[in-house]
């Protein structure tokens, strides 16, 4: 695929990826459980915005990344969308409530998804080191809480499927953990140690970067 | 420059953002619907719909009729094989430590249905009688027609969904209802103790 092409393919990705979450049939399936809406959908709505991010002219990531610097910012963004996208009881609302359903059908592609991709190329090794054992502290700690609640956090949701929820999560920072631990041990780090020292603009989407 | 500007725009970011979250969890107190149901219905209490019910012994009734007593509700159905026995058991209690006011007629435990369809007045008869009814005060009724239950699920924010394995589960708790109809509190079921003295204590002169 030459670059020129792959913005427009990602373009389309994202659309369309976002259109079949739209989807009524698929929008209530992935909602009928809780361990669906937090492990599939929102997962792929910020994979929306990963997809946006490599649809973005080359231009325009230039301008945000002069607000952005080592992605600090866009790793804030993203941090303080997802934090309130824990709280079960925006969980339940974005359910029930169309306002709330909108809000989270736009912020986790374009809030969360989207600066976190856009920062990423840009975070040095200790940014990324902090990002990802936070991530894998605070899947254990949800996780937990999920496993071991004996009540309902949500009002449109069975415990089982909170329980099943928690075990998913803890699986999920232990396997971000066991990748962290092998990259540490065995893997590459000249990648990400060039990264820390200068941070790459975002080639991609530009002609000269074609072979 | 990129620095200060990065500086800048994460600060706003981390004080919008804490807003947001500060204000979407009723200043921190609410991170789940149900507490943020109880809040709610203590700074603005809810008006309770004029729905009809029916009763066990087959009387209709409106729920307006019961204006001018304290109202404790909770919602059941009567094929509930574990949790509505425990709720059963603490209206049966409550009848207990509420036995003056209740036969004064100051007071009134009311057991609403959200399965009219299958709860009828013998089945809510049967469900008093499981629960240990001594019959003063405590009626049990279901909702006429589909309207009238989507009405009460709204106004006192119950939320019932299938278990999976044919019963429901749903947010059961022991809502106060004051005698000018509005739902002025909501208590945890377990706690039927707290709700006896918050009645005791409206209705102390």
């Amino acid at each position: 695929m030459t670059s020129r092409l792959r913005p427009v393919v990602a373009a389309c990705g994202a659309a369309s990826l976002f259109l079949v979450l739209l989807a009524p049939p698929v929008k209530r399936a992935l909602e009928a459980s809780m361990t669906a809406q937090m492990l599939v959908q929102i997962p792929l709505l910020v994979a929306v915005g990963i997809s946006i991010a490599r649809a973005l002219p080359a231009r325009a990531s230039e301008t945000i990344a002069d607000w952005n610097y080592n992605g600090i910012s866009g790793l804030v963004l993203a941090t303080v969308t997802s934090v309130f996208w824990m709280l079960p009881r925006t969980l339940d609302a974005a359910v029930v409530d169309p306002l709330v359903a909108t809000a989270k059908y736009l912020s986790a592609p374009l809030l969360i998804g989207l600066p976190l991709a856009l920062s990423w190329p840009r975070m040095g090794f200790i940014v990324r080191g902090v990002f990802l054992l936070e991530c894998i502290a605070t899947f254990f700690r949800l996780g937990w809480l999920y496993v071991i609640s004996p009540e309902r956090l949500c009002n449109l949701y069975l415990l089982e499927d909170q329980q099943r929820l928690g075990q998913g999560l803890m699986l999920i920072g232990a396997a971000l953990f066991l990748a962290v631990a092998w990259k540490l041990l065995w893997g590459r780090f000249d990648s990400l140690s060039v990264a820390a020292r200068e941070p790459q603009p975002a080639h991609r989407g530009l002609p000269s970067t074609a072979t | 420059m990129r620095l200060l500007r990065t500086l800048f725009v994460s600060v706003a970011l981390i004080l919008a953002g804490g807003f947001v979250v500060y204000a979407a969890t009723d200043r921190l107190q609410a991170f789940t619907t149900e507490a943020a149901r109880r809040i709610a219905v203590r700074q603005h209490p809810v008006d309770i719909p004029p729905v009809t019910l029916e009763t066990q012994s087959g009387a209709r009734i409106d729920v307006t009729g019961l204006h001018g007593k304290w109202l404790l509700v909770d919602f059941i159905y009567t094929r509930c094989p574990t949790y509505c026995v425990a709720l059963g058991s603490e209206f049966a209690q409550l009848q207990d430590r509420l036995g003056g006011p209740l036969a004064k007629g100051a007071v009134e435990l009311v057991s609403i249905s959200f399965d009219p369809a299958h709860d009828t007045p013998p089945e809510l008869a049967a469900y008093l009688q499981r629960a240990r009814s001594r019959g003063a005060g405590w009626l049990a009724a279901r909702p006429i027609g589909r309207d009238g239950l989507d009405q009460l699920e709204t106004s006192f924010g119950i939320t019932v969904i299938a278990d999976g394995m044919g019963g429901y589960t749903h947010n059961a708790a022991i809502h106060v209802v004051d005698p000018q109809g509005r739902l002025i509190e909501i208590i945890d079921s377990g706690q039927s103790d707290l709700a006896a003295r918050t009645v005791l204590e409206k209705l102390r002169p």
